[in-house]
């Protein structure tokens, strides 16, 4: 059990600006191939920015800056060979709230795999219907691909999200608070199928609250006003912190 | 770096996104270009005072215009914006939601009929309504104020009402909490408030009423002598071009496009007094 | 002497409602006298034949050409450049001093009186590029004239797209062009030909730059370079030379009708894309 596993991700002396603000303080992590591992703190401590960072949608904002380096499979993300789409295509992202696009539900699905060239209707069919398999959201709504997914429930249109993902075959998948808008059910739902993907798919989340950290995740890091407190397994943190701050914040005297 | 392909349609959206800029620049530089020279020959002074406008004798005076655009101009002020305001405090604090929902659609109808009808209808009701009631010709300043009162409503009242709407509920409630009436809580916090949104959509309503043309030709009666009063007949600025554009040459020509300098300065000195307005809302 | 807050309520309450009264009374005064001495006139001969006579005679055909050609001109060349010029502020550039630049230019555009818009037409096109009047240059001209309108109202449209969208587009590896074209623009587009109808509604209703620009001749234009009374130059014509009212209010209902039916398409696609927006 305790073999090192291969680092799927690096997060090498990671500094990370909005304007003047530092935002991530040389943050050191690296974060093992498959399985979840849980990036959580109190509000405001950087953990959007950070899995943001992951497939440089951080670049997007203008006023950003960043030093130190990202490395996926020991290889820079910010390399200057490095496409970005292909490295958004490798490492998918699920957003806080469900954002389904203004299409139908095949159209969302086939979204991702239609920009990176794929056109042959078979091959197209193929994949949606497997993503949605795999993100547990065939049997709801394989009657009703051509529907606007806009009409799905909250839960679904956030498998759906998922699911949009799943047909790119990405490497890594990456949620920010992922439940945090949904019901019990729906976050049970998803949780589920985070344990069947992550065997194949490393999985970085940001959970929305204590409690989902100790259900979901294998390994986790605490992150506190942008910089790393602790990492580890997660059963090993949540049964004995390291650092005091770690313990006060798991046991709910601050944040 | 973002691959060059990538970078294409930024570059491209970047042209088109002078095209604005590019045809500011055009216009002002063909209306100066054709409009200096004559105003370099008359001389500013009896250019913008002179009190004779006479294009077969070589006189160009446009002073009598400038006070026909400003009497006008004031005229329709005066009648058109207690209305338009009284109209947006309307739409954003008394209105039920199916009279609003009427209103607006009608206010924005207002907007979109053409001003020759404008000018037609006031010709046909308007002035022989002046005339019966107050005396005089009827086609007079009096008669153009009434029109462009009328034609400013939509400009005055969408941008009012658009300020009056941004303000915190809160403002509202908070006066109310304190006692007051309605009206109390409108005339003392709301307006005050929404002051400089209010300011800029009146000084744009303005603008309007100086640049409109079509219908203020077909009631003004066109004088060009200096009014005595707000019944006689006068021509603005707008009109002067309207009228003696379509046979002018020659210096003649050159002098319309002066007045038209005139009248683009003043239009962008008032945009710019409006910009100031609705940026010292913002900070 | 203080009014009490009672009655200085109601007084302001009555003036105010009476406000809105009267500004719907006008409205509805206008329509009305124009509908009802016009559309006696309206028939299919009217709408099918060329008027002869200087207009004393026949129909409005010609003029109803003209003014279709000139308003497609005018949309045609202004849409790409506006609609650019929205998404360029929107999507690509942060604001700035370019930014300010490029809205000073559209709002000081919005605020230039028509007949100015017609003097340049005339120097511009006309004569310095030797258009003559013709549909072309009364078309570039508004085209100029419509800019603002279409930037702004499509800077609108755009802005009120959730910007989640981008990032799901940029997050499943589409470039920045194909997440706009792909998420952007459907969700823009309703909010884009409202801005597009409300312009092409300003050709039809405007005068003085087309009169100007397009001339007044009242034959039916056969080129871009035909010269072309539209009909809104028509009804100016024939009001104010009293050529034959009753031809005039026939104009004037029409371009009165198609002035309704834009406001009505306008109201029905702002609402569609309001509730979509929710």
């Amino acid at each position: 059990m305790e073999t090192e596993p291969k680092a799927k991700l690096v997060l090498d002396h990671l500094d990370f600006f909005y304007g003047d603000r530092r935002v991530l303080r040389d943050v050191n992590l690296s974060i093992p191939e498959n399985g979840i591992f849980a990036i959580f703190g109190p509000a405001n401590s950087g953990t959007t920015t950070l899995l943001r960072a992951l497939n440089r949608l951080s670049d997007l904002s203008t006023e950003s800056r960043s030093t130190g380096r990202i490395l996926l499979d020991g290889k820079d993300i910010r390399d200057p060979g490095q496409s970005v789409t292909e490295l958004r295509r490798r490492i998918g992202m699920v957003f806080d709230v469900p954002v389904p696009l203004p299409m139908s539900i095949y159209d969302n699905l086939a979204y991702g795999p239609r920009r990176s060239g794929v056109r042959d209707r078979a091959t197209l069919d193929a994949k949606v219907e497997d993503a949605l398999r795999r993100s547990v959201l065939w049997d709801e709504v394989k009657d009703r691909l051509d529907a606007p997914a806009t009409r799905l429930s909250g839960g679904q249109q956030q498998r759906l999200c998922i699911a949009r993902i799943l047909a790119l075959e990405p490497e890594v998948i990456v949620l920010d608070r992922p439940c945090a808008a949904l019901d019990p059910v729906s976050t049970g739902k998803i949780e589920e199928s985070l344990q069947q993907l992550k065997e194949r798919i490393t999985i970085v989340i940001a959970p929305h609250s204590i409690q989902q950290t100790a259900r979901v995740s294998d390994r986790a890091a605490f992150l506190l006003s942008g910089s790393l407190i602790e990492e580890g397994p997660t059963s090993r943190m949540f049964a004995n912190p390291q650092d005091s701050r770690t313990s006060d914040y798991l046991t709910g005297r601050f944040g | 770096m973002t691959p060059f392909k990538e970078r294409i349609p930024g570059f491209v959206f970047l042209l088109f996104a002078l095209s604005a800029l590019s045809a500011l620049a055009l216009i002002a530089a063909f209306l100066f270009v054709e409009g200096v020279p004559l105003i370099a020959k008359v001389g500013v002074g009896p250019f913008l005072f002179g009190m004779k406008w006479a294009p077969s004798q070589g006189l160009y005076g446009i002073f009598p215009m400038i006070v026909g655009t400003v009497a006008v101009t004031l005229g329709a002020a005066v009648l058109g914006v207690p209305v338009a305001l009284a109209c947006a405090v309307f739409l954003t604090e008394f209105a039920p939601r199916a009279v609003s929902a009427v209103v607006r659609p009608a206010i924005q109808l207002l907007a979109g009929i053409p001003s020759v009808v404008y000018g037609f209808w006031g010709l046909i009701f308007i002035v022989p309504a002046i005339r019966t009631w107050f005396g005089g010709p009827g086609l007079s300043l009096l008669a153009g104020s009434v029109i462009l009162a009328i034609m400013i409503l939509p400009t005055i009242i969408s941008i009012a009402e658009v300020s009056l709407n941004a303000l915190p509920r809160l403002y509202k409630e908070g006066a109310l909490a304190l006692g007051m009436t309605h009206w109390q809580a409108i005339r003392t916090v709301l307006i005050p408030s929404a002051k400089s949104g209010i300011l800029a959509a009146v000084i744009l309503g303005i603008g309007r009423a100086i640049g409109e043309t079509m219908a203020v030709i077909m009631v003004l009666g066109n004088a060009v002598a200096l009014p005595r009063s707000i019944l006689d007949p006068a021509r603005t600025l707008t009109t002067n071009i309207g009228i003696e554009m379509g046979y002018a040459s020659g210096d003649h020509q050159q002098a319309l496009f002066a007045t038209g300098i005139v009248l683009l300065l003043i239009i962008m000195a008032l945009n710019s007094l409006a910009q100031v307005a609705v940026n010292r809302r913002r900070t | 002497m203080r009014m009490s807050p009672r009655l200085s309520q109601n007084l302001a309450r009555a003036v105010i409602w009476a406000s809105a009264v009267l500004v719907i009374g006008l409205l509805l005064f206008i329509l009305a006298f124009i509908l009802a001495k016009g559309l006696p006139t309206l028939s299919w001969d009217f709408l099918t034949q060329n008027p002869s006579d200087m207009g004393r005679g026949g129909g409005i055909l010609s003029t109803i050409a003209s003014t279709l050609f000139v308003t497609l001109v005018a949309v045609v060349v202004a849409t790409p450049f506006g609609v650019g010029t929205a998404f360029y502020l929107t999507e690509y550039t942060r604001e700035g001093r370019m930014t300010r630049f490029i809205r000073f230019g559209a709002e000081s555009l919005a605020a230039i009186p028509s007949i100015v818009y017609g003097l340049f037409g005339f120097i511009f096109f006309v004569i310095t590029l030797k258009m003559g009047w013709s549909v072309l240059s009364g078309g570039l001209t508004l085209a100029v004239m419509i800019l603002p309108t279409i930037i702004r109202t499509s800077e609108e449209a755009i802005r009120t797209v959730p910007k989640m969208y981008r990032d799901v587009g940029f997050s499943l590896g589409a470039t920045k062009w194909q997440t706009i074209a792909t998420t952007v623009v459907p969700s823009a587009l309703p909010g884009i030909v409202t801005g597009i109808i409300l312009a092409i509604g300003r050709c039809v209703a405007e005068t003085a730059a087309v009169i100007l620009t397009a001339g007044s001749a009242l034959q039916l234009p056969t080129s871009l370079f035909s010269p072309a009374r539209t009909m809104a130059v028509h009804f100016y014509i024939m009001a104010r030379e009293g050529i034959s009212m009753e031809r005039a209010y026939g104009t004037a209902a029409l371009l009165i009708l198609l002035i309704l039916v834009i406001n009505v398409a306008v109201n029905l696609l702002v609402n569609r894309f309001v509730a979509k927006g929710r």
